[in-house]
Parts: structure tokens; sequence; C-alpha cells
């Protein structure tokens, strides 16, 4: 529920800000005014606004007229060391380093042009430990920061008195912040600063979401058994609304739409166009090996010689940097006419001169579009201009979608998570760093947190005692204790080694193993000792599948894989044909729901096709003709032979994860009923699965009936045997172990002087779940492989959804619908079950090939 | 029980000299002809040592490692076991052992020879786990010792927990492993905590006559035979600076 904007006469501009917003020909804005507003009567606030509302402003300007007022600004105050110092009045929170650091410059003019005697500065990673020595005892007035420092702070023993006076806390682009673990930590740290500085007001600064009052009500305290407290909500009128195309040939003829795919490469030469016409171009991509393909096809044809750079989070933080400067150079000299960028440009500083937004692939969700297309053209009163390139059939029917979305500015993202065990432990050890504590006082000061809310006294004691002995039946740790209740009641830490630890552990980013990218001479022959420039970083795993010779794509270039030294990989530049994508697990997000639904309306009403382009719209009229389309509320199955086998393609429409999961399920569950399933293939929209017996003959006997095959239980005991091997359980179970602090991270250097210890986590999780399956870390894991890479939620509902509601449709041959998830196969990797079949099959081949069998 | 009891799998025999062994799915090398159970790199108490370092890893390892053997013992009722060092992660290990485990593991030695060789890790190992203890061991052509001894022939040894890539129909698995050529055999390590160390990595370059080169993949109740030419990287040594396999645990 939004509030009344204050009016201009309740809010009156001190002189001098008023003469500064004048001379700049600038009026207070009704959204900034209503900021104001709440500052003044004390009120914790949501500020939703679109990009170029001027929305940093809304959010800084009630602390900047405070700290000008002399008879506000903090005190000087005597503290327990018999220092006198003042603390920190405004907290910044950001996603981002780069964000922080550009939001403190942005202050620094209005600071200075007014006169203002008001510190900002930033504190990171990258910033000097001096530096961060000083801000300890003598902080600005203003701190703009990332969410694990504020952590590392608030553990550190000046905690009470750099945030005893805490007067406002800011979180930048909340919406994005809330949607991880990292969100968990910080709603975990809020809760902290509040008990800290109890009349601490919080503001938020958020894109337009779903549900805004569930983003309100993270930012204040709850209390238990009390309804949701809620802050207030301010919103910004929104922009212009967007200028959204579809690209489509000219005329039929022109160029074909594929059928499956994901790189475009089909629509290269029109883009090369659109970017002709921008003044700078960002072309975002799904995933960094989309990136890397478009990039290097772009230049392949740039016959304009168009200054074009590539930004994804692989590449070199150096190289980034630099792409980033040109981009800020906007398109004239020294600037950039395009950037082909993943979500790493998603958020961040504003760059003025881009005016065009090119989305290559699949939406994927209405939300996370809007936000893209945002990223062109900072003038509220301005369309933003995008073109969005479908690579496929599917994805055109998708884009159509989400052009749906956005003129009805629908949103979709994602509910607020509820808190996950692992970054509670965490914190719960960052606590016990900071100050000894009372687990009555720690259990209310968490429950306050949104997403915690609902944690049990039992749940939080079991985290309590793994943080202190690994929480284990078997208590043989009790010696071991890294936190212990002493004789006063409190928990303490049990020495020194174990804060430093947990320091240099702190956060809830977990990278897959990495190895640095090191370019060496490109001659054959001895691997020089002295290796040449870092290109970037990559996961270790893709290495793992490559043979020295091996040439692959990266960073625009085409390389040949050398060898491993340490923790490098050693490539040389290659005049390769036909180089390997390297694939990554990053940046794989799902068809949101709600693009889902509207991708179903769209096929199920034929007169709503005539927005497709034509090579679709045929493409569907055949596929009613030959068999029939999917209807919204139900489950259409197709089934037909092919090759001697039998084929089902299942619509679900519920997004890869989801359709991966229910893959494996259904496969195990039809090769106990004898239907002697071969391998399954999916994508957002489809699973197809192939069986050495006649599947439609199957069904239409109903031996067994679909409802039979697709009932809820296969998410009870075939689900648990399935996730107990499963290779993404173990994925999972690793980031929470280090996140938790069962293990450490790896720390670059470290390793090599046999300094830091290592195991393997994937044997932890074999010996734990054998011996104690229901363990705090194994509830962390299972829920969050539920809601994530496997989206057991998402499958569970569609399961429960379509009972009785399956169709079958049995045909002699494919369908026009089928052949994109045809397509598909062969292009799948192992599930992680048939890895023992494979194996004995490669080695019994070889038994038979030596004994001439 | 009889030797007759011992399970056989398609491609499970390990030549060493004239010597015919069985490499066995649990990790374990059996010699029939002497009855001897070969086990290597135990690590028992691994969780423990990482939890006195601060790291609580679930204390289940060693009563895990017990169990696996003493399934392994029970089923083929070996006249001598002899443990090719590092049976325990810390010198301190022994006396981190619970009661119950150590209990079992003195049954497990009941009415057979124990022979713990000494590792690197528990190399001044104190506190009493039964058994005798020596640096090497030989039982008729064969040494049993813990580090490979360059230029050695027929020994058996563990210490570098071998674990080998290898290529099958989509993709390649990787898995712990038997690593031998006929003159050397090196044991996977059989503790439930120990990691592998890839066949193709530095630490084995010179240990093994390439193309005569046989590893024995541990799987679900049997072991997969492959010769060297399926090994992913294995020939690829380049100057001996840079591994060719990423892996490193």
């Amino acid at each position: 529920m939004s509030t009344p904007f204050a009016t201009p006469t309740e809010i009156v501009l001190p002189e001098r800000f008023a003469t500064w917003f004048a001379a700049r020909g600038w009026q207070l804005r009704p959204h900034q005014a209503a900021m104001l507003g709440k500052a003044r009567d004390g009120r914790s606030a949501l500020l939703i606004a679109p990009t170029g509302a001027g929305k940093t402003l809304a959010g800084f300007l009630p602390s900047l007229v405070e700290l000008a007022d002399p008879a506000k600004r903090p005190k000087m105050a005597l503290t327990g060391r018999g220092v006198r110092r003042k603390g920190i009045h405004t907290l910044y929170v950001s996603p981002l380093k780069a964000l922080a650091v550009d939001v403190a410059r942005n202050l620094e003019a209005p600071i200075a042009e007014m006169g203002l005697e008001i510190t900002v500065e930033t504190r990171t990673g990258d910033t000097p430990a001096h530096k961060r020595q000083r801000q300890k005892y003598a902080p600005p007035d203003i701190l703009m920061t990332t969410p694990e420092q504020v952590a590392l702070l608030l553990a550190s023993a000046e905690a009470p008195d750099l945030f005893g006076a805490l007067k406002r806390v800011v979180f930048d682009e909340l919406h994005s912040l809330v949607t991880s673990k990292r969100g968990d930590l910080l709603a975990l740290d809020l809760a902290r600063l509040r008990r800290l500085a109890p009349d601490l007001v919080a503001v938020g600064l958020s894109a337009t979401v779903k549900d805004p009052n569930e983003l309100a009500a993270w930012l204040v305290a709850q209390a238990p058994s009390a309804d949701r407290a809620e802050a207030d909500i301010v919103t910004a009128p929104p922009g212009a609304p967007p200028d959204i195309r579809i690209l489509e040939p000219t005329d039929p003829d022109e160029w074909r739409i594929p059928w499956a795919g994901h790189l475009a490469v089909h629509a290269m030469p029109a883009v090369i166009a659109a970017i002709a016409t921008a003044k700078t171009a960002i072309v975002f991509v799904n995933t960094r090996a989309q990136a890397e393909l478009v990039f290097q096809e772009l230049w392949r044809i740039n016959e304009a010689n168009l200054r074009i750079a590539l930004h994804h989070g692989s590449l070199d933080v150096a190289q980034r940097r630099r792409v980033e400067a040109a981009m800020a150079a906007g398109g004239g000299p020294g600037g950039l006419d395009a950037v082909v960028a993943t979500s790493t440009l998603d958020l961040g500083i504003d760059w003025g001169d881009v005016d065009l937004v090119i989305h290559v692939g699949a939406p994927k969700g209405a939300s996370r579009l809007a936000q893209r297309i945002g990223r062109a053209n900072h003038r509220l009163d301005e369309p933003s201009r995008a073109l969005l390139v479908p690579a496929n059939r599917f994805e055109v029917l998708e884009c159509e979608a989400a052009i749906e979305a956005a003129a009805a500015g629908a949103q979709d993202t994602p509910p607020i998570r509820s808190g996950a065990l692992d970054v509670l432990a965490q914190h719960v050890l960052g606590c016990a760093v900071a100050a000894p504590f009372r687990d009555d006082d720690l259990y209310a000061e968490i429950i306050s947190a949104l997403p915690y809310r609902d944690l049990t006294r039992v749940g939080f004691d079991r985290v309590v005692d793994f943080v202190a002995t690994g929480g284990y039946a078997l208590k043989s740790y009790e010696r071991y204790a890294r936190i212990r209740r002493t004789r006063d009641g409190t928990w303490r830490v049990a020495n020194p080694q174990v804060a430093q630890t947990w320091r240099l552990n702190v956060g809830t980013i977990v990278e897959m193993p990495m190895l640095k990218v090191r370019l060496v001479s490109g001659l054959s022959g001895p691997v020089a000792k002295m290796g040449g420039r870092i290109l970037g970083e990559m996961e270790e795993y893709f290495f793992e599948t490559l043979t020295p010779g091996d040439t692959f794509l990266f960073g625009g270039e085409v390389l040949r894989f050398v060898g491993i030294r340490e923790t490098e990989a050693l490539v040389a530049r290659a005049r390769g044909k036909d180089p390997r994508i390297p694939s990554y697990w990053g940046g794989k997000f799902p068809l949101s729901t709600h693009l889902a639904e509207r991708v179903r309306g769209l096929l199920a009403d034929p007169a709503s096709w005539k927005a497709l382009p034509t090579q679709v719209r045929e493409w569907l009229e055949l596929q009613r003709l030959h068999s029939r389309l999917p209807r919204p509320g139900e489950l259409m199955i197709e089934t037909f032979p092919r090759g001697g086998r039998g084929y089902m393609v299942v619509y679900a429409f519920e997004g890869r994860p989801a359709h991966q999961t229910l893959g494996m399920l259904l496969t195990r569950r039809m090769e106990r009923m004898g239907l002697r399933p071969l391998g399954f293939v999916c994508n957002d929209y489809a699973l197809g699965v192939w069986a050495a017996t006649d599947l439609g003959g199957a069904f239409a006997r109903r031996r067994p009936s679909l409802d039979e095959l697709f009932d809820e239980d296969m998410l009870g005991d075939d689900l648990e045997s399935w996730l107990d091997d499963s290779a993404l359980l173990k994925r999972t179970f690793r980031n929470c172990a280090i996140i938790a602090g069962l293990v450490e991270r790896r720390h670059p250097g470290k390793e090599k002087s046999g300094r830091q210890m290592t195991i393997a986590t994937d044997l932890v999780w074999d010996v734990l779940r054998t011996h104690q399956p229901d363990h705090v870390l194994i509830e962390a894991t299972r829920a969050d492989a539920a809601a994530g890479l496997l989206d057991i939620r998402r499958l569970a509902s569609m399961l429960a959804r379509v009972k009785a509601h399956i169709t079958h449709v049995r045909l002699s041959r494919i369908s026009p619908l089928a052949v994109p998830i045809m397509l598909e196969i062969g292009r799948e990797s192992v599930p992680g079950s048939a890895e023992e079949e494979m194996l004995r099959e490669a080695a019994d081949d070889l038994i038979a090939e030596a004994t001439g069998r | 029980m009889t030797p007759a009891t011992l399970l056989r799998t398609p491609g499970d025999a390990i030549r060493l000299l004239d010597e015919e062994l069985v490499a066995l799915s649990c990790g374990a090398a059996f010699w029939p002809a002497t009855r001897t159970l070969i086990v290597a790199d135990l690590h028992f108490e691994k969780g423990s040592s990482f939890a006195r370092r601060g790291a609580p890893i679930p204390p289940y390892d060693t009563a895990a490692t017990l169990a696996r053997l003493a399934a392994t013992i029970t089923a083929i009722d070996p006249v001598r076991v002899i443990s090719l060092g590092d049976a325990f992660h810390d010198s301190a290990g022994p006396e981190r052992m619970s009661e119950q485990d150590r209990d079992r593991l003195m049954r497990l030695q009941a009415g057979r020879e124990w022979i713990w060789i000494a590792g690197n890790h528990d190399a001044d190992a104190v506190g009493d786990v039964g058994g005798v203890r020596v640096e090497e061991l030989s039982v008729g052509p064969l040494t049993f010792r813990h580090e490979p001894k360059r230029g050695a022939r027929g020994e058996i040894c563990g210490h570098l927990h071998p674990a080998a890539r290898v290529r099958v129909s989509a993709g390649t698995v990787r898995r712990h492993c038997f690593a031998g050529d006929g003159a050397r055999l090196i044991l996977p390590a059989y503790g439930a905590y120990a990691g592998g160390l890839d066949v193709a990595s530095r630490a084995f370059a010179g240990l093994f006559e390439v193309h005569r080169l046989v590893v024995h993949l541990i799987g679900e109740g049997r072991v997969h035979r492959f010769p060297a030419g399926s090994i992913v990287g294995a020939r690829v040594n380049l100057d001996g600076t840079a591994r060719p396999r990423a892996t490193r645990s």
C-alpha cells in the first residue's frame, strides 16, 4: 500500500538545498519529498522507482539534510575506552563494489557544491588495510559498503561505537539483494544493527517488484506471533513505457527462424545493423557461452569496424574495468558502440549514452527483462528502446509473451526466501566473534529478521550446537568446541584462531573451484617457466573435460589448452576450427512461471497468432493439423515411434531444472514398470523421453495409465533415493559446508604452502548422509536443492495441478512442436546415475575386444 | 569360510611380476596365493584431526572405513592383513580413536597376522592398536612399502592415492583406482575421507612404463579395468612442470 506523497508545503528544503536545486534547474520530485517526510517522521520506507527517477538522491537527501543541520549532527561521545568519537550516521549497502564507489562519487558533487561538512567514504574488499583500520576509530558520516563488509564490521570489537549512533541504513537494489543467501545474511546483520541502534531507520531502494509489501517487511523488525510489520512504501511514477520489438525477417525468405539452439547466429547481421543505429548498445545474453559466441560472430561480420567489447564474470577484473570505463565514455571517442554482456551488467552504474538494449535469446522472466531494458536511456520521459532477438521458435513465443507482460506492467520477481540454516550458522559464529552472547537474546534478535521469522527455538539450538561442536549425535568433539557456554551463561569463542578463520571465510558467495587462465607462448615443446598474462578465470571442472591440444573459445579468442600448473590453466593462442564452447553452471535461469503461463495462453489462442512471424504461425498451424495444441490447465503428452524406439514428449512448461528432475524421476519409474527407458532430454518448455518399448501403445492400454506414471508419489521414495546420489546435491552440499564454516574456502596461495587443510566435500557428504541423515547441514542442502537446482517445489505444484488433466496424443510420427526438443538429443551431458552403467559398458567393451569375443 | 567365497568379477585380476592379485571393489587388493589382504592409506581419524584444528568434519569416518574393511575381511577371511601406511591421518590419531572403534579393530585382528607398515602421516604414532609395526616388508617376490621407491620391482605401495579419469561413451568418469604396470602396483586410498590424485599428475611421473599401465577403477560391486590409452591425459605429462588434468581432490 502506498502512502500519499507529502506535498511540497509540508516538506521545506533547507535554504542551501533549495538554492542548489534551483541552480541546476531541478525541482524536488514528489517521491523525493515523500522520502524526506518519512525521514522526518522517523519511518522506515521502501522506495520503488524506475531508473532515471533520481532514486539515489531520494535515498540520501534525508541524510544530507540532517547532517547539514548543526543541531542534529552526531555528537562526539565518550566510549568505553575513554576516547571521544562519533559514529556512522548513514550506512549505505550496495550489492556491487563498483556501485558503492560510483554512488559515493556522485554524492561528492552536491556536498562540495553546497559546502556541506559531511564526510563520505567507501569500504570494500579493495580498500587498503590502513584505511579500513582508521575507519574503525574515525568513521565517516556516511559509509558506503557491501554486505560482506557489514558482517565484518559487526563482528569487530568497535561495532557498538561505530553503529551505536547510526540513524539510517540505505539498501540499494534491494530487490536483487534479497533473492540470495546474501540477502539472508544481510537481514541478520540488519537485525544486529537494530539491536545496536534501536531507533535505526531502514530505507530500501528497489526496482518494481511483484510483491512490494514483502520487501517492505524485510526492512523492519518482526515481532513474534504478531501480524507482519511493514515499512511504508513510496512509489515513484513509472517512466515512459518501453519501446520493445522482436527481430523478425523482413520477408520470409530472408532467413529461417531456427527450430532449436540458443545462439541466434542467423540474426547477427541484423544485430550489427541495429548496433549501427544506436549511440551505444548493450547486447544482453543469458550465459557466458552465448556471450563468447555472439561476440565472436559479431566481429566476424563487423565490416564497419564498430567498437564492440565483451563483458562477463570470467574475464579478468582489470579487463572488465577497462570495458566499463569505455562504456562510461559512451559513443564518443574512446567509447564503445556496443558491449556483449551477461548478468554482470544487469545492475550497476548508469551509462548515459546507452540508448538501445538488444536481448539475444529467451527473456526468461518479465521483471528480469524489464530490468535489463531499463539499462537503456536514463531519462524518465523518453521510452527505453529494446530489440528482442529470439534464437528459436519457442523463444519467439516467449519474447511475444514478455512484450505482453511488459505492456501489462506484470512482474514475476521471486518471493523472499526463507532464511538458510548454513547462513545462520555463519552469523551465529560471527556474533560470538563480536562479543559473548546469550542464546535467548540472540534467538529473539534473529527471529525479528523477516527470512528467519519462522525459525523455531529447536532449530536455532541445533544451529548453535552445530557451530559449537558440529552438531553430531556422536558427541566426540566437545573438547574441540569452537564456541563454549561459560559459567555466566554466555557463549564465547574458544580461541582467537576461531575468529580469524571466521573472518577469512565470511560471506555467502561460493565460487566453483577456479583456475586462472594464463596465456603462454604458442610454441610447442616445453612450457615456459614464466607465464604470460592472465586472461581471466574459469571453473576447474571445465578443464577436467579438456585434453591438452583441445581448443576453446574464451574472451573472444580461440585458445589451445596446454596444461595445468598449480592453480593456473596454461593456454596458447590457436588457429582453431571448431573450438569447444565452455559450458558454465551459472546464469541458467529457468523460464518464469508467469511467462510460461503466457506462452501457454498464446499457444492455445490462434486469434493471438497474428502478432507472430509468419514462419512461427505456420509452424503452429501445422501442429494443429498434425497433432493438437496444449491447452491451459492440461498436461499434453505426445507419443510416437521413431527409428525402432518409442518417444514421449511432455509439454510441461515448467523450466529446465524442474524438467530435469522430472526426467530423472520418470525414467526411474518407467524402468520399474518395464518400459525400458533409454534416455531423456529437456529444455525450458518440454521433456522428451525415449524407450526401447512402444510407449504410445502402453499408455493407450493404460499399462501404465499416465495418471499412474505422473502420480505425485514420485516425489517420495524415488526422489529420496535419487537425491542421495545426485551430483547436484553434492555440489549444493559443498556450498552449504563452506558457508556454514564446516570446511574452509580455498584461499589462493595458502594451499600451496600447505597452511590450508583440504578435504573433498563429496566424501564428507557420503559419510554424513549414511551416519546422520537428519544433520542440520543435510537439511540445509536439501532445502537449497529443492528450491534451486532441482526446482522440486515447482514440479510438485505441477504434478498436483495436472492430476486427471493429462491428455495423451498418440501419433504415428513426430509432431512439429516436438521437433525442437528432439533436436536437443545428443547435446546433453550425462546425468550422474548413468555413470556407473557407462563405466561398465566401456570396460566390458575393452575386455570383449581384447579377448576377441 | 574359504577363499573360494571370494567373488570374482570380469577384469579384476592384476599381474605383478609373476603373481596374480585381485582388485576388490572396496579398494583393497587380495593375494590369493598367500591369502593376504592389502589396504593402503586408511587415514583413520581424519575427521577428528580436522576438528581439533577448528573444522568439525563429521566424526564417522573411522567407523565407516572400519565397517567396509570388516565386511571384506568377513567375506574372504585372509590369514594376513597388511596396511601400507598412513593408517592414521596423524600421529595422535590412535589416541583419539574411540573405544568402540578400537575394539572393532582389535576384533578384526583376531586369528590373523596384522602388519602396519609405517607411513609419513603416522610415522610416530603412539597408542596401542595391535599388530606388528614395520618399515617395509617382503613376502616372496613382493615388497610392501608406503612410498613407491624409484627403480624397485615387485613392490606394492600406497601414499599417492591414485585416481583416474577415463573416457566413456558420453564424456569422462573419474574414480579412485589401482594403478599398476606389472612391476609396481599402487593401491587406492581406502579411508572414507581420503581423496584421490590423478595418475596423470606429476607425482606419478616416471613410476610406470606408460604403455604397460593398467588401472582398475572402483565401481559399485566390481572394478572396471582400463589400459593407459583410455586414461585422459596419461601420456601427456609435458615437461613435468604442468599437470595435464585439473583435479586435485
